[in-house]
């Protein structure tokens, strides 16, 4: 199984969720000046959405920071994103965001802090998505 | 002698440029570059479909709407209002101004609509129904006790938090239901900029509770946690009678309160709290939140399955200069 990364701001929505998960995960840090997790194997993001009503920042800086760096981006696999429908077409649009500017795909999206459902599906698709990457892989 | 507690100390000049917490910002941009008016919105497309409702459709939909003009005027006036004297920042107090405005321009929206689409007569029915409701009066009682108790600082933010995520869902329904139907496709359009605002206020307002539960010893942290499960059932309670009072006629009660079950939900983890009602009553009829995000789902995710290959998302601008990747 590969590696998994996530963003959370102090709200904690995303951190409930991968909490609940229960997988392994490093935490991308709030603060500017922090180090940043640097993976070296393959991973999937966790990204919230803070696009505003044209779309623009929907990526957080601190996950574009996290991005920036080539030898951490050839390893992303996929990113999963969250968000508020409330927010209408601009939902989750982290995600899509990060899937067009690194190629890789959108492999789930939810609300807030997620549901069961959220949880099970994340964790049995992760689970499907590694299985098929090794696959490919060799 | 002079009375010292009457004597209102001279505020000191906000310095944006100086944060205690860089979320203010953050939703201060947000909700400046979301600002918008209802006279932006071709309201007047509306009339051939309006025409197209039943007596009876267009009554609920004017009722519905001065249930939701009710409450923005309670968040307006006295809401947003009650959560500024227990703002930690001087940034979070000029937020509230900005959430209280936008809470006035949403109850002006629904006369926007109210006189591009209806009667004189018909409105003034509709607001003598509003202020007769036992329902909606009801929960405006109980929610207009928690800002005036004062009894608790948080206590006000979550009932602020249950007004804007919960108790305008039953009123939010039903432009949805008729957008889904391709009736009132403008109206709905100015609805889903309010349901985004809302979004926004519950959001910003349940992260500032969560801040302020942090200072709180564990026991003053249960009770608020009890007092906020309390009060979502004794308006739930309410919200189930008042949507059997309106929409029995329609057949449409069971679906609007699986909608009601996700936004309680919802703002439950806005207070960062677990859900309180189970996935499997919340199953929010396909139609409703395909009208609330409207391409959101265009899109299939890899694990929800549409076969083997993946769709690339459509261009967002993102204008960040380090995103240079």
């Amino acid at each position: 199984m590969g590696g998994l990364v996530y963003y959370s701001s102090r709200t904690g929505n995303t951190r409930r969720f991968v909490e609940r998960l229960g997988l392994a995960a490093s935490r991308i840090p709030m603060e500017p000046d922090a180090p940043l997790p640097a993976p070296r194997a393959p991973f999937v993001l966790i990204t919230p959405t803070y696009a505003d009503g044209q779309g623009r920042g929907a990526v957080h800086k601190q996950v574009i920071r996290f991005l920036n760096d080539p030898d951490t981006r050839c390893h992303l696999r996929g990113v999963i994103a969250s968000g508020n429908r409330n927010f209408g077409r601009l939902f989750a649009s982290a995600g899509d965001v990060v899937a067009r500017k690194c190629a890789v795909p959108v492999l789930y999206r939810f609300e807030l802090a997620g549901t069961e459902t959220d949880l099970a599906r994340v964790r049995e698709g992760l689970d499907r998505f590694w299985t098929t990457q090794c696959s490919t892989a060799t | 002698m002079k009375d010292l507690t009457t004597v209102r100390p001279v505020p000191r000049a906000i310095n944006w440029n100086r944060l205690q917490d860089d979320k203010d910002l953050e939703i201060w941009n947000r909700l400046t570059v979301n600002f918008w008016l209802p006279e932006k919105v071709p309201l007047s497309n509306d009339i051939p479909s309006w025409s197209q409702l039943t007596e009876e459709e267009q009554r609920l939909t004017i009722r519905v709407f001065t249930g939701l003009t009710l409450l923005d005027t309670i968040q307006n006036t006295v809401g947003a209002p009650a959560l500024m004297p227990d703002a930690i920042t001087p940034h979070e107090e000029a937020v509230l101004t900005n959430i209280a405005f936008m809470e006035a321009v949403h109850a002006r929206s629904y006369s926007s609509i109210f006189s591009t689409l209806c009667s004189t007569a018909e409105v003034d029915e509709a607001f003598r129904w509003s202020e007769e409701n036992p329902h909606l009066q009801q929960k405006s009682r109980l929610i207009l006790d928690e800002y005036d108790s004062a009894s608790h600082p948080l206590k006000k933010k979550i009932a602020s938090v249950f007004l804007e995520g919960f108790l305008f869902y039953s009123g939010f329904y039903l432009p949805m239901h008729w957008s889904s139907r391709a009736r009132l496709t403008n109206t709905a359009d100015l609805i889903r900029l309010i349901i985004r605002d809302e979004a926004v206020h519950g959001y910003y307002i349940g992260y500032k509770y969560q801040r302020g539960l942090e200072v709180l010893t564990e026991a003053e942290r249960n009770e608020l946690k009890d007092f906020a499960f309390s009060l979502i059932f004794e308006l739930y309670d309410i919200e189930g009678r008042y949507t059997e009072q309106l929409y029995d006629g329609l057949g449409l009660t069971e679906d609007v309160k699986a909608f009601l079950h996700y936004n309680a939900n919802k703002a439950l983890q806005n207070l960062g709290y677990e859900s309180l009602f189970p996935d499997e009553l919340c199953k929010v009829n396909p139609a409703i939140m395909a009208a609330l995000s409207p391409n959101a789902d265009e899109n299939h995710d890899f694990f929800s399955g549409s076969g083997s290959s993946y769709v690339i998302g459509k261009a967002v601008a993102t204008e960040d200069e380090d995103w240079d990747f």
